[in-house]
């Protein structure tokens, strides 16, 4: 029947192009949850009334993040190029694509991890300084511990963001179902392909929300 | 035991320059609970952040126990804080974390051993009563538990000294009296000397054995609790003891009375700091032949006993009630013969 529906679908290409795309985002998830809470942290400790408090600093964590969120992703993947070339020895593959993807979504997740400790309670630091804490202990046994749910909830936000950005950047031949979508799919004009493929993104998508929602809701003690 | 000299602090925006706290000088004895009282903007709650330099003063010293708080170096002065426990308004626990957790925290950063830690969280959980709740989240308890928690949290290092912070201002009366008897216990069982800042003077009176009213970043008066509430000096000094002692033209309200009586005597009763005399209307009415009514009267309890007046109204031989007020006269309760029928 599949064979009847989806004339044109390749299933074991499709099954490699599924797991090019898992292979994308965690990997690209991870750089982006690492650069993303250096960056967040960064840009709170570093605030006006922060622990290290900083203007230059703030200000130069703040330009960096704002001006890569404001780059669209397909230019920002053009403009990286070179750069990827250098990193990576290739500017084609799944590798190839990730200091893009990391790059084009760390900013956008410091600014969630910014929001997220800001809303940690001052009244709970200004607690764990009078017990005579050290900064490292403030920052990652109060900011982070307290700031974790909504590190997670910020974090499937990011991942959701990621998924399609790897798309995008399959489409410049990085792999993975936007790459299998595009030349399988819309170049060859076999539709039955396309849909097959935006079908699992959309399930990839759903994936991430609930392990996402799931996650969030189990931390959350408040 | 804690010596505050010209402590002063001094908040500067880019156009205003408020002084929260200006000169202030107290000493606080070993043991004793210490209360500060004032409207809010007094500039007490800088002044209690100042002790253990949460703010950094602009001014002046702090020593505690011989040891110079305000020249410490940050990293001195992070061991020295773990001598100095501190409980807040809102208690300041981590939601992430349960009772358990919470407590062990401070010995996590005093870097205590896990068994040590086990055990004495344990032993801290009973101190405060807790037992039973050990594994809640702080979102599960009430306000009064919370505080317990920030109780025990605070004493896990066994500090020695406990700043408390507007501890009982966000808990409704009977909770507030149950988080005070816990600090009495806590200041007799371990010694611990204890300040206290509050807005509410009956938590001055009921815990306190001294109390500094401050107004405008300065002490505007000092002393032993039942003198200053027998004595209050300065108009919000007044307004303070008023809160709870009521307004004293209340006693006028009584006057009319007082004129009207036909035989016997009105006396007023004033106690002030009275332990051993509490029972003296009782011992009156056996040792002598006069009949006691009483009419009014506002005693409260404070830390050095009973502060307050009592209008009594005695009938009886003229003898025996010249008897009946010599005896009075002779233990430590003033008499005032408001009228003589």
């Amino acid at each position: 029947m599949l064979k009847t529906l989806f004339p044109n679908v390749n299933w074991f290409d499709l099954l490699i192009a599924t797991g090019e795309t898992f292979y994308m985002t965690i990997l690209a998830l991870i750089g982006t949850l690492i650069f993303g809470i250096i960056l967040g942290l960064l840009l709170y400790l570093t605030a006006p009334g922060g622990i290290w408090q900083h203007k230059t600093l703030n200000f130069i964590v703040a330009a960096f993040v704002n001006i890569f969120r404001a780059i669209p992703f397909l230019i920002l993947i053009l403009l990286l190029i070179p750069f990827t070339n250098f990193l990576i020895g290739t500017i084609r593959g799944q590798n190839a694509a990730l200091p893009a993807l990391i790059i084009g979504s760390a900013p956008f997740y410091a600014r969630l991890v910014e929001i997220g400790l800001r809303e940690v309670d001052k009244g709970v630091v200004e607690a764990a300084k009078s017990m005579g804490a050290k900064t490292s202990t403030i920052i990652f046994k109060v900011l982070l511990k307290e700031s974790t749910p909504a590190l997670v909830s910020g974090l499937t936000v990011t991942a959701i963001a990621l998924i399609s950005y790897t798309a995008v950047a399959g489409v410049i031949g990085a792999g993975g179902l936007g790459d299998f979508a595009y030349f399988h799919g819309f170049v060859r004009q076999d539709f039955d392909v396309m849909f097959v493929c935006t079908v699992l993104i959309v399930i990839i998508v759903f994936i991430f929300q609930f392990i996402g929602d799931a996650l969030t809701n189990k931390l959350d003690k408040r | 035991m804690i010596s505050i000299q010209q402590l002063s602090k001094v908040f500067k925006t880019n156009t205003t320059t408020i002084q929260a706290v200006d000169d202030l000088n107290l000493r606080i004895d070993k043991g004793e609970i210490f209360g500060v009282i004032g409207y809010s903007g007094a500039g007490k709650s800088t002044f209690i952040r100042l002790i253990n330099r949460l703010e950094e003063p602009t001014a002046g010293d702090v020593i505690i126990d011989g040891q110079e708080i305000t020249a410490l170096s940050k990293n001195q002065l992070r061991l020295s804080r773990q001598e100095i426990g501190m409980i807040f308004q809102h208690f300041n626990l981590l939601w992430s974390r349960t009772v358990r957790e919470n407590i062990a925290l401070p010995l996590e950063i005093a870097g205590v051993s896990k068994e040590e830690r086990i055990s004495r969280v344990d032993e801290l959980i009973r101190l405060v009563g807790l037992a039973g709740r050990e594994d809640a989240y702080p979102s599960q308890l009430s306000g009064g538990q919370k505080q317990r928690v920030g109780i025990a949290r605070a004493l896990a290092n066994k500090p020695k000294v406990l700043l408390c912070d507007e501890a009982t201002s966000a808990l409704d009366p009977e909770t507030t009296d149950s988080i005070l008897s816990l600090l009495v216990d806590i200041n007799e069982k371990l010694g611990l000397t204890i300040i206290l800042i509050t807005h509410e003077m009956h938590v001055i009176q009921k815990i306190c054995h001294r109390v500094a009213v401050m107004e405008g970043g300065k002490i505007v008066e000092q002393g032993e609790v039942v003198d200053v509430f027998s004595h209050p000096d300065k108009a919000v000094t007044k307004k303070f003891v008023e809160q709870v002692m009521g307004k004293p033209d209340k006693d006028i309200t009584e006057e009319a009375f007082v004129q009207s009586v036909e035989s016997g005597k009105v006396l007023r009763l004033h106690f002030v700091g009275e332990t051993a005399n509490q029972a003296i209307i009782s011992q009156v009415a056996k040792k002598f032949d006069v009949e006691i009514n009483i009419i009014q009267g506002n005693v409260k309890q404070t830390q050095s006993g009973a502060y307050g007046s009592l209008f009594v109204h005695v009938t009886g031989e003229e003898t025996e009630l010249e008897q009946a007020i010599n005896y009075i006269t002779s233990t430590s309760v003033e008499v005032e013969v408001k009228t003589d029928a």
